[in-house]
């Protein structure tokens, strides 16, 4: 087990590398900062100056060597825009991004795994069409609709809830619903699948002709095998909803990391970019791998052969 | 209760159908028979031939889409009109059953020794708690090896043969009044296999089990079986005492089953398989379903379906050519 962990970290550590070469000169492909730095009144000389301060004027492979070295310190560099460290920045804009992806993951499982279930254990019922209805549903529309409409609904036609901004629990429920509902679609269709796979098994049919009560040999037996697969899934959702939630943080003007990001490409700020960019990919590095131990812990022919 | 003389299981008229009602696909047709407390009977019969769907309606372990006619009754019970709960407790219980594929009959993901306390517990119908050694208990009256190991592994660490030992134990740990062992030996190792067998008739003979084994491999049911049921396409062919059966079987079908038999003794194994195919179960003929392929059917065969014929004592048999005492 501890040489798993120890080959998945190294594994991690080797991604992340080859990341920071990646992002660093895909950052400076938009362009030179320059120009939407400054106003544009300033002098060539202003230019120049500003160029010297950020290193921006020596050649890329040396600007590189420097930026790997301030970051292996935790050092991301200031904001061209804002003045003040990109990594700060980035970890006031992650906190609402994680909170939002977490709540909208629980929204997506309560809604998904029930009804997949509920659909498996009934097949060819009404329910059972219901669900592959909600889940089609689901699955085709977009956030940017459904976030709008349910502001439409909720924010405008009847003015329960606030359309946008951040910090109440009031604020939570558009956006998680937007995405918890978007990502339930298909956890609703992968436990569905799985169940019914799960529920075909030579040992749910043995253990039903043990006598096993039923609920046991649904929720212990087949859920539990069923999981494997959703929970895999699971984790690569999460790890969308941090880096790529950015339509439903627009909407909903939710001061998410997804919005600093396209607002830091838009103005060529390559330390938030890098910093924004990195920090997400540890995160989600982070998820796949308590996903892969959680496997390990789920399943024991992964841990034990 | 049941009186000692009196049959454990009694079917009749048994009939088992899927697919559209205008077309149907008859697994099952006008099954009767009849089981004695201790018995031990051997089913036998080609894939297709219904006998596995035959025990899953014994054991109501039918698909919905299937429809079932005919009495199904255990120790004076109608099994057919038993409510799911009903039936349920008596699964495990008074009548259980090990199914064809040992290597995944056991869930992956938790412990031989949790799936057995699990059985126990459901056995303990008070909620009574299990004692801590009676999954060892069990492992042990099947002969499994270090029993005590077992318990803490999971099912991939086991072989073929120690799954189907567990799988035994479980569906035995009630001490059942009746097991039906569907294949129990396809899947294992020629060496395993008699073993297996063996665990069948201990339990018979210290618990009184009645034993239903089917089976497409006649040795296994002339090494253990009283008696000797032959289905095909749906129907029994032919019944009688396994001594009896082997000795002169009466069915054309029969003896080309028994015809495919290898035998050890010879120096050659020569398999000698039925020429022609298991009929369409959906577009059966109006008459026997095997006289396609019987080396000696009449226009009177392919005509009419056969009736029960008695042979001798409690053998009968579903073919015209034996009824008239020509036989092949």
């Amino acid at each position: 087990m501890a040489r798993f962990i120890l080959t998945r970290l190294g594994q991690t550590l080797v991604t992340l590398a080859l990341l920071t070469i990646l992002i660093f000169v895909l950052a400076r492909l938009t362009g030179d900062p320059t120009p939407l730095v400054l106003p544009s009144e300033a002098t060539e000389a202003d230019r120049a100056f500003f160029r010297e301060q950020y290193g921006l004027d020596r050649p890329i492979h040396e600007q590189y060597v420097v930026f790997l070295r301030n970051v292996l310190h935790g050092d991301f560099g200031i904001s061209f825009r804002y003045r003040e460290p990109a990594f700060n920045l980035v970890l006031m804009a992650i906190g609402p991004t994680l909170q939002l992806a977490g709540v909208s993951m629980l929204v997506a499982v309560m809604l998904g795994l029930p009804l997949g279930i509920a659909a498996a254990l009934r097949p060819g019922s009404w329910l059972a069409a219901a669900v592959r209805a909600y889940a089609s549903f689901g699955q085709a529309v977009p956030t940017f609709w459904s976030g709008l409409m349910l502001i439409f609904l909720f924010a405008i036609t009847l003015p329960l809830l606030p359309s946008s901004g951040y910090g109440e629990v009031e604020n939570f429920v558009l956006p998680a619903v937007t995405l918890g509902f978007y990502a339930s679609a298909s956890v609703t269709m992968l436990t569905w699948a799985n169940m019914t796979e799960a529920l075909r098994s030579d040992f749910v049919q043995m253990e039903r002709v043990l006598g096993i009560p039923r609920r046991l040999i649904v929720l212990k037996h087949a859920l539990r095998n069923a999981s494997l697969p959703i929970v895999t899934y699971l984790g690569l959702q999460f790890g969308l909803l941090l880096g790529g939630a950015v339509v439903t943080e627009r909407v909903f003007a939710w001061p998410g990391v997804g919005q600093m990001l396209v607002d830091a490409i838009l103005n060529r700020d390559y330390p938030v970019v890098q910093a924004a960019v990195m920090l997400t990919a540890v995160l989600v590095m982070t998820i796949n791998l308590a996903v892969d131990l959680l496997y390990a812990v789920l399943d024991p022919r992964v841990s034990r052969s | 209760m049941t009186l000692p003389n009196e049959p454990l299981l009694v079917v009749r008229g048994l009939n088992i159908e899927f697919g559209p009602p205008e077309r149907p696909v008859r697994a099952v047709a006008d099954a009767d028979l009849t089981l004695a407390p201790g018995e031990i009977l051997g089913i036998a019969g080609e894939s297709g031939s219904g006998k596995t769907t035959l025990c899953s309606a014994i054991m109501r372990t039918l698909p919905r889409s299937a429809r079932v006619s005919g009495r199904v009754e255990f120790a004076g019970k109608e099994l057919l009109s038993l409510s799911e709960r009903e039936m349920a407790r008596l699964r495990g219980r008074d009548l259980s059953m090990v199914l064809q594929n040992p290597m995944t009959s056991l869930d992956p993901l938790y412990t031989i020794g949790n799936q057995l306390e699990e059985v126990l517990r459901e056995r303990r119908r008070g909620g009574a708690e299990v004692r801590p050694g009676g999954a060892v208990e069990v492992l042990r009256r099947v002969h499994l090896t270090a029993p005590e190991l077992r318990v803490r592994q999971y099912p991939h660490q086991l072989s073929g043969g120690m799954r189907q030992r567990v799988l035994v134990g479980m569906a035995t740990a009630a001490a059942p009044r009746l097991l039906i062992a569907d294949e129990p030996t396809t899947a294992l190792d020629a060496s395993i296999q008699d073993e297996i067998l063996i665990l069948f008739r201990e339990l018979r003979d210290t618990a009184g089990s009645a034993v239903v084994i089917v089976t497409h491999d006649l040795s296994a049911i002339r090494r253990l079986s009283d008696r000797v049921i032959i289905m095909y396409a749906g129907r029994i062919v032919e019944e009688g005492p396994t001594a009896e059966v082997f000795r002169a079987p009466r069915h054309p079908y029969t003896r080309a089953l028994l015809g495919s038999l290898p035998r050890i003794e010879d120096e050659e194994v020569v398999l000698q398989p039925i020429p022609g195919q298991v009929p369409d179960l959906a577009r059966l003929p109006p008459g026997c379903a095997f006289a396609a392929r019987c080396p000696v059917a009449l226009d009177a065969c392919r005509a009419e379906r056969p009736q029960e014929s008695t042979v001798g004592e409690r053998h009968r048999v579903f073919c015209w050519q034996a009824a008239a005492g020509g036989a092949a």
